[in-house]
């Protein structure tokens, strides 16, 4: 008998498929590609925050034996940007630097100590200007602007009313107002940014390998900047080790590597320091929020009014994207009717912020979900039963026009409020310790790419030949996340095929299509519906050919993975005999997959901008954090955490569970330790020791629920799974805080001085702050 | 200047003119050519280029190569056995306590000398052991795992650490 039964890959526990060459270190990342007559380059960077450049002298450095190439600002006049309308950097400053580390000058020499002395050889002339590094002094009336086409250093304004917020508020029977206050935060990834590039002189063509997330804006950024036609460029992706948000840009680093080699004719590699990765940073801004809602006394929220204003850096980079979602992703999570925002991008002389992790919705929804807490407890009411009070009912659109239809937030509260006891436990802790829980959520991939071009939104290539082994070509880039296996699942899944049986090449622009890169947690649900196309595709090639051979019509076919027959009663084709057969009319077989999102998922146009923030599906996040904080010392110890993700479907579910305790970690990470700190205007915290993250010791247990509430778009049903659960953490984390000690914390981090200060603070006022339940002054 | 320096490298004896400043990173990834140890930091910071001196978890960038003359010295291409992933190697890739990997030769290589030393350890020996190595990505729970389930591997007799 030949009874078989088609596999079923997708919703197991798959253990990544590129994992054997990262437990090995055969994993190859870029600063691995070690050549040995690779040129090392090096870059001179701006020791002033805000300076109009008079001279940058090279002289001395072109002269030092063994420099192959100097580099400065005059040597490249096109600028860069990731955003079309905010092109604002060039690869080498020119006229002017905006930030202390600001590439101004680079080399490319035999080694790394004549390249190192050769910048310590480069002298900079500049007249001085004021330098702003807080949003207020940017804003300051009488402030100089950093850039001309930005008057009072405003990168982007927003300003939205839908609904009727008066109304709203006069509907209320409680209304709070509160200002919150973020650190800005790195991503910190733990390969440092690196690029190497092969110049090929003699017929004019040039190969970058970068640790991109987006080998696509790579390439865009190097024609431009390298003024060369797109079709000479060659962008490699190789291992990279994470990005979370900063590599969703071209960095000036792979830009300036390009320029080297193709200034020195050959091969260059730059791998830059700990330290200048800091400094490259993109990480999310510090953002000063003043918030006020409106609440009935049965928890429905009446109104909204949303205050935002953030400290972007010295150029755009995503900043007026950030600046969008922040005001957008009020909605999407409860229904509101009545909202105002005002957001405002400033323009600092600090690096350039980006988008990191959960872009733009972090710390607008740590102010929400703190303020609602606070709000539901003056109320009496259940923080959970305040966000059932206002849950939205899928399918529908939100007041500003996005599209909602899959909701799993109700069943991800009931999970994390029985999986941590949240009934019985909430309020009956021992003193000290503490219960907080808080709610987010996040987009599968934003609904328009960033550059328009008329193309599908995805597009993946299968190839099948003689071997009978399908070989998945995709631009999507693996950064860790698991995008590579889940695409192979999608494939097998439709073939019915073991994962065995199919491979995957990525990051290759020579070999692969073009793909709009791992941002916005696009992968799964947008090129994981173009591979499930192409494979449904390849799939009617396979059946037509197996039709042929077994004289039966196509519908009659039964595809079975490893076998295709007609009927239960045929002994059928084995896979290999029908791509035999299959590969008669033309040979190997390639299939195309496409993917769009629909006009219906694009947003609105209420305001300008309104487009940031559509997606096909929004995954959703509710958290229980549970603390114990120590009065004596202010330290605040998360003994465990709850989380319940709604992904849509688990595709892998050991990918989920790994994505949601990474993302919930590095919420902690922001909420208690994390912070970029400057000293006029330079990063003193540049370093994994002073920019603080939190170890293996200081990390809780993270329990992980999975909702799946099957999206009718998605893959499978499926959403995202990689950001959405990061935002939930900082409020429930400083709602069980107030849990446990009667105070508040507005602002991020909360580390152990602030908890101190505010406990001391706290003594001295001599407020029981809730029944009784803590000491003040501790035992 | 430059001194020979005799060692066992992944089991292989070899002798090398190295500078007396360089690193045993550089050494490792540049000279010997083995770049499955990691830079992830300006030195010190971060665990990603832990190696076994002598089977003690050592960060290879705070190690001259001209002082470990003599001694051996373990990456992590020199774990599991004709091909095969190790214990370890096995608990990091199925439990998934590596996601994008690059932190990873550094975990591998501090448990892999903890297990030598501690072969049952409690969570709390884990953490102890791990407490120097930084993963951004996978919050560590999985990484515990990680370490539990080579532990039980071991326990069944399976390969080495």
């Amino acid at each position: 008998m030949n009874a078989t039964s088609p596999m079923h890959p997708i919703g197991g526990h798959v253990p990544l498929l590129d994992g054997p060459e990262k437990v090995s270190g055969r994993a190859k990342y870029t600063a691995d590609l070690i050549e040995p007559e690779a040129l090392v380059g090096r870059i001179y960077r701006s020791p002033y925050a805000h300076a109009e450049i008079l001279d940058v002298d090279t002289s001395q450095a072109e002269q030092l034996p063994g420099v192959k190439a100097v580099l400065t600002g005059a040597d490249c006049a096109q600028s860069f940007g990731v955003l079309p309308i905010a092109r604002t950097e060039y690869p080498l400053a020119r006229g002017k630097v905006r930030y202390k580390g600001e590439p101004v000058a680079a080399v490319a020499a035999i080694d790394a100590a004549t390249a190192e002395r050769a910048i310590r050889l480069i002298r900079m002339r500049v007249r001085e200007l004021p330098a702003y590094f807080t949003a207020g002094a940017a804003l300051a009336a009488d402030a100089i602007a950093l850039h001309d086409k930005k008057p009072g250093n405003i990168e982007r304004d927003v300003n939205f009313e839908l609904g009727n917020v008066a109304a709203g508020f006069a509907a209320a029977d409680l209304v709070r107002a509160a200002s919150y206050n973020c650190a800005e935060v790195c991503q910190n990834q733990m390969e440092m940014h690196a690029a190497l590039a092969r110049y090929d002189a003699v017929r004019d063509r040039i190969t970058v390998h970068a640790s991109t997330q987006v080998p696509y804006y790579v390439h865009l950024m190097l024609a431009q900047i390298l003024t060369m036609d797109m079709s000479k460029i060659r962008v490699v992706k190789p291992f990279v080790g994470g990005g979370f948000g900063c590599r969703t840009e071209c960095l000036n680093v792979e830009l300036i590597t390009a320029l080297l080699a193709r200034k020195a004719g050959g091969t260059v590699r730059t791998v830059i320091s700990r330290e200048e990765t800091f400094i490259t940073h993109r990480g999310r801004p510090e953002t000063d929020i003043h918030l006020k809602i409106g609440l009935r006394k049965d928890g429905r929220i009446t109104a909204v009014d949303c205050e935002c204003v953030q400290r972007g850096g010295a150029h755009s980079g995503y900043g007026v994207v950030t600046i969008l979602y922040a005001g957008s992703m009020l909605y999407a999570i409860y229904d509101l009717d009545n909202v105002r925002y005002a957001g405002r991008r400033v323009l600092t002389n600090t690096p350039p912020c980006g988008a990191f992790r959960g872009h733009g919705t972090v710390d607008v929804r740590f102010a929400f979900e703190s303020l609602l807490d606070q709000m539901a407890g003056e109320l009496g009411l259940d923080p959970m039963a305040v966000r059932r009070a206002n849950y939205l009912t899928a399918p529908t659109f939100t007041a500003n026009d996005l599209m909602v239809n899959s909701y799993g937030l109700p069943e991800c509260v009931d999970w994390v409020e029985r999986a941590s006891g949240w009934r019985t436990r909430k309020g009956q802790l021992a003193n000290g310790k503490g219960l907080g829980f808080a709610c987010s959520h996040y987009i599968s991939g934003a609904s328009k790419p960033v550059n328009w071009t008329g193309e599908p939104h995805a597009t993946v290539k299968l190839k099948l030949d003689f071997d009978g082994s399908i070989v998945v070509l995709t631009g999507a880039a693996d950064i860790g996340q698991g995008s590579s296996t889940v695409l192979v699942q999608a494939v097998a899944e439709v073939l019915g095929l073991d994962l065995a049986r199919v491979r995957i090449l990525t990051g290759d622009s020579d070999v692969v299509p073009k793909d709009n890169g791992s941002y916005s947690s696009r992968v799964t649900f947008i090129v994981g519906n173009a591979a499930i196309d192409a494979a449904n595709k390849l799939k009617a090639l396979l059946v037509a050919a197996a039709a042929r051979r077994l004289e039966a019509e196509p519908s009659d076919i039964e595809c079975l993975g490893e076998l295709y027959r007609a009927g239960a009663q045929d002994k059928g084709l084995s896979f290999e005999e029908v791509v035999g057969e299959a590969l008669k009319d033309n040979g190997t077989i390639t299939v195309t997959g496409t993917y769009s999102t629909i006009p219906e998922s694009h947003g609105g146009k209420k305001y300008r901008g309104a487009a940031i923030g559509g997606t096909m599906g929004y995954s959703y996040s509710a958290q229980v954090v549970e603390v114990t904080v120590d009065e004596e010392t202010g330290q605040v110890t998360v003994d465990k955490v709850w989380v319940a993700h709604d992904c849509g479907k688990a595709l892998n579910r050991l990918s989920v569970e790994g994505q949601v305790q990474g993302s919930v970690w590095m919420g902690m990470g922001q909420a208690m330790s994390e912070e970029a700190r400057y000293h006029d205007g330079l990063l003193v915290t540049a370093n994994m020791l002073d920019y603080r993250v939190p170890t293996i010791r200081d990390s809780p247990p993270i329990a992980v629920g999975i909702v799946e509430s099957n999206d009718p778009h998605g893959p499978f049903g499926a959403k995202e799974a990689g950001e959405g659960s990061l935002a939930a953490f900082l409020p429930a984390l400083t709602n069980a805080i107030a849990d446990a000690t009667g105070v508040r914390f507005n602002d991020l981090p909360v580390t152990p001085d602030r908890v101190f200060a505010a406990i001391e603070r706290r003594a001295r006022l001599a407020e029981p702050s809730r029944t009784g339940k803590h000491r003040p002054g501790g035992a | 200047m430059a001194r020979l320096i005799e060692l066992t490298l992944n089991g292989r004896r070899r002798i090398d003119a190295v500078p007396d400043n360089l690193l045993l990173l550089d050494y490792v990834r540049e000279q010997a050519g083995l770049t499955g140890t990691k830079t992830g930091c300006d030195g010190g910071e971060c665990g990603a280029c832990t190696v076994l001196i002598d089977d003690f978890p050592r960060l290879a960038c705070l190690t001259l190569a001209a002082a470990v003359s003599g001694r051996r010295i373990d990456t992590i291409e020199a774990l599991g056995d004709a091909g095969a992933l190790s214990a370890v190697q096995r608990g990091f890739h199925e439990k998934l306590g590596s996601q994008c990997g690059y932190c990873t030769p550094g975990f591998v290589m501090a448990c892999a000398g903890l297990l030598r030393r501690t072969p049952q350890p409690s969570t709390a020996a884990i953490q102890a052991a791990l407490g120097s190595n930084i993963c951004r990505c996978t919050g560590y729970v999985k990484i515990i795992e990680a370490v539990e389930f080579a532990a039980d591997l071991l326990a069944q007799g399976g390969t080495a650490p």
